[in-house]
């Protein structure tokens, strides 16, 4: 499905879109409070970018250098070309030791990985631990949001969910007595599982060490009581030195949430003693990603959120909409190189209104690579056939003055004449939200030859 | 080819420019300036904790901890209801469960309230640096119902680029900067206090 018939199905509910407009937005404000009120903000964004594109210029290196510090630490490193290959590592980690009861944190890379349906189709129980991601696993669907997963539905619905699956009473929607119940049934969780696995926010190649941020603490619980850790991590986590955490986590929450910094950032060295601790290095599209010069930055990314709830599209079509992994202006620009036939309409749900570019913490040039996706998805052949005669015939008019200027006395006097009813059905799908504007009284064209007389030949 | 060769190849092969590395961002103006002074990093950091849901004790010294920890409403649970108390800072002798790093998870679910020293405070984030090396067990600051972190008062910087110019390499196994008691909001984004970890954190200043 297209994003826009996606976002049609979401839109049809008008109350649930203000409503989820506004608590996005909400998340947008306060992000912006903290981005005011830190002084050298901008700078710090700079750094940040810098750090990240040297990072980059020199990616296989750290990655080496971080290998070697993590397995002195008494890690073990593994790698991954792709999903597929991630999995059956992870599986082949919890069968060595017999584990099936797996507690997890948040990982935007094993939702990319789909790791949950493998693992659970290989007898391996997975609880997601994050209450957001714990709510979307029993409501049997991805998270609608990288940050908060389960933006998307309200409190009673939620209440629904945890009646029928976690047993609390019938009605009860009150986020607190909700989380309340969900605390002790993930409790069990914890206390009863065989391995933890977490993703990875910042991974520093001068140490060797592992950087998870959460807000619940429950990457922590999973790591310290869990005799195994797997922390999975794409390539393009890895930093340089450890002072450079300042910047990212200076950065980070502030525009996640609007926090000055989560609740809990954990630096993980080595395993807990008598524990093992794996660390799973994963490919899945990075490198190709890494090879197109006009995209690459879109690895400097690290999944803060900023750019989907600044953005006017995502906040009203919803996470759902746009059939990727990743939703928001982040999804757009990675997706296409992930599938571009899959993908090839996504670039093109954005106004362009550039905020994405604006809000973001490493200066992603997110509105740059919608445009340049456009431009390149059109060379490919891959647009609809209606977008691709559209482009012929625009592209043949406007480098012609005389059949421009023909064209728009033709579509003013039809304006003017004929009956909206049919210029609108004649204008679909441009008018199914839109009205077609009045016919102006006269031309600029008109207007330029009366008052300057000759003038420049236009 | 291995995975690691392959991929390492990859990367090498998308040949992405070299740029030198950028400057980090010195500390904030104020500290640069040298105007911020103990005092006001102190009171700007109990400030922010109590933004992010925690509670700033001043104590005169260590001399008054243990009853301001006796004081704690966590204690009072955990004396009524026979749950645990456990304490790993150095004169404070006041745990009733022994923790050590074979605790069964069964034992640690059994702490109400933890008291645990803090290396050093962040004034721009309410953050307090815990370390392995001052844990009987690393579970202990997540599982424990309540936190409690004693933090002494001169231990303070500014803001992150001071705290990881304290934190050279090498670092514990271990260590983490706890901000605030355990929070959620992803319930109609509603801030709910105690999601799977502490359900309060209360910082003594000493
Ligand atoms: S692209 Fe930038 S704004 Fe968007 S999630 Fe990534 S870091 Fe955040």
């Amino acid at each position: 499905m297209n994003h826009s018939k996606a976002a049609a199905a979401f839109l049809a509910d008008q109350p649930r879109v203000s409503w989820h407009d506004q608590a996005v937005w909400a998340v947008r404000a306060k992000r912006d409070l903290q981005a005011h009120s830190t002084p050298g903000w901008e700078r710090l964004r700079e750094a940040a970018a810098g750090i990240k594109a040297h990072t980059m210029g020199r990616l296989a290196d750290y990655l080496e250098e971080f290998e070697g510090n993590a397995t002195r630490n008494g890690a073990v490193v593994h790698w991954a070309r792709d999903a597929a290959e991630h999995n059956r590592i992870v599986l082949g980690i919890l069968r060595a030791r017999g584990a099936t009861r797996l507690v997890k944190s948040k990982s935007m890379l094993t939702e990319e990985c789909g790791l949950n349906a493998f693992l659970e189709a290989n007898g391996v129980t997975v609880t997601d631990t994050d209450l957001g991601e714990r709510i979307v696993q029993l409501a049997g669907v991805p998270p609608s949001h990288i940050v908060m997963p389960a933006i998307h539905l309200r409190q009673d619905e939620v209440g629904d969910l945890f009646h029928r699956l976690l047993g609390t009473p019938k009605g009860l929607s009150d986020p607190t007595q909700l989380t309340a119940a969900a605390r002790l049934h993930l409790r069990e969780r914890f206390l009863a599982c065989d391995a933890a696995l977490t993703g990875v926010n910042f991974a520093v190649a001068e140490t060797g060490g592992l950087v998870v941020v959460t807000n619940e603490g429950n990457a922590d619980l999973g790591i310290t009581l869990a005799p195994v850790h797997i922390a999975s991590m794409g390539i393009e986590k890895l930093i340089p030195r450890l002072d450079h955490l300042g910047v990212f986590l200076r950065l980070l929450a502030r525009s996640a949430t609007g926090q000055p910094i989560s609740a809990y950032t954990t630096h993980i060295h080595s395993p807990r003693a008598g524990g093992e601790l794996h660390i799973v290095i994963v490919d899945n599209g990075r490198t190709a990603q890494l090879a197109r010069p006009a995209f690459r930055r879109s690895l400097h990314c690290i999944r803060c959120g900023a750019c989907l709830n600044t953005c006017p599209v995502f906040r009203r079509s919803g996470g759902y909409s746009y059939g990727y992994v990743l939703p928001g202006p982040i999804g757009q620009v990675l997706a296409p190189g992930a599938d571009a036939r899959a993908h090839r309409d996504l670039p093109f749900a954005s106004s362009l209104c550039l905020s994405c570019g604006d809000v973001c913490p490493v200066q992603v040039d997110l509105p740059d690579q919608l445009y340049r996706w456009r431009q390149q998805l059109g060379d490919a052949g891959l647009l609809s056939l209606r977008k691709r005669a559209a482009m012929k015939v625009a592209g043949w008019v406007l480098a012609r003055p005389w059949a421009y200027e023909r064209t728009a006395k033709l579509a003013r006097w039809a304006l003017r004449v004929w009956p909206r009813r049919v210029l609108a059905a004649l204008a679909r799908p441009y008018t199914v939200d839109r009205e077609l504007p009045e016919a102006p009284a006269e031309a600029f064209r008109d207007w330029y030859r009366k008052h300057r007389g000759r003038g420049p030949a236009l | 080819m291995s995975a690691r060769d392959a991929i390492l190849a990859a990367v090498r092969r998308a040949a992405v420019p070299q740029v030198a590395l950028p400057e980090v961002p010195d500390a904030w103006p104020a500290v640069r300036a040298g105007t911020a002074s103990g005092a006001d990093l102190a009171r700007r950091f109990s400030e922010v904790l109590e933004q992010v849901g925690g509670t700033a004790v001043e104590l005169n010294g260590m001399g008054a901890l243990a009853a301001a920890v006796a004081d704690l409403p966590a204690a009072r649970v955990a004396r009524e209801s026979g749950r645990g108390i456990v304490s790993s800072v150095p004169r404070l002798a006041i745990s009733t469960l022994v923790i050590g790093p074979d605790a069964p998870r069964a034992r640690l679910d059994q702490v109400e309230l933890a008291i645990i020293p803090g290396r050093m405070g962040v004034a721009e984030n309410g953050a307090i640096w815990v370390s392995e090396e001052d844990l009987p067990h690393r579970a202990l600051p997540f599982v424990a119902q309540h936190l409690a972190i004693v933090l002494p008062r001169g231990e303070i910087v500014a803001d992150l680029h001071a705290a990881y110019r304290r934190l050279r390499p090498p670092l514990p196994g271990y260590g983490v900067f706890i901000s605030g008691p355990s929070k959620t909001a992803d319930i109609e984004q509603a801030l709910v206090i105690g999601a799977q970890g502490p359900k309060s954190l209360t910082v003594f200043l000493v």
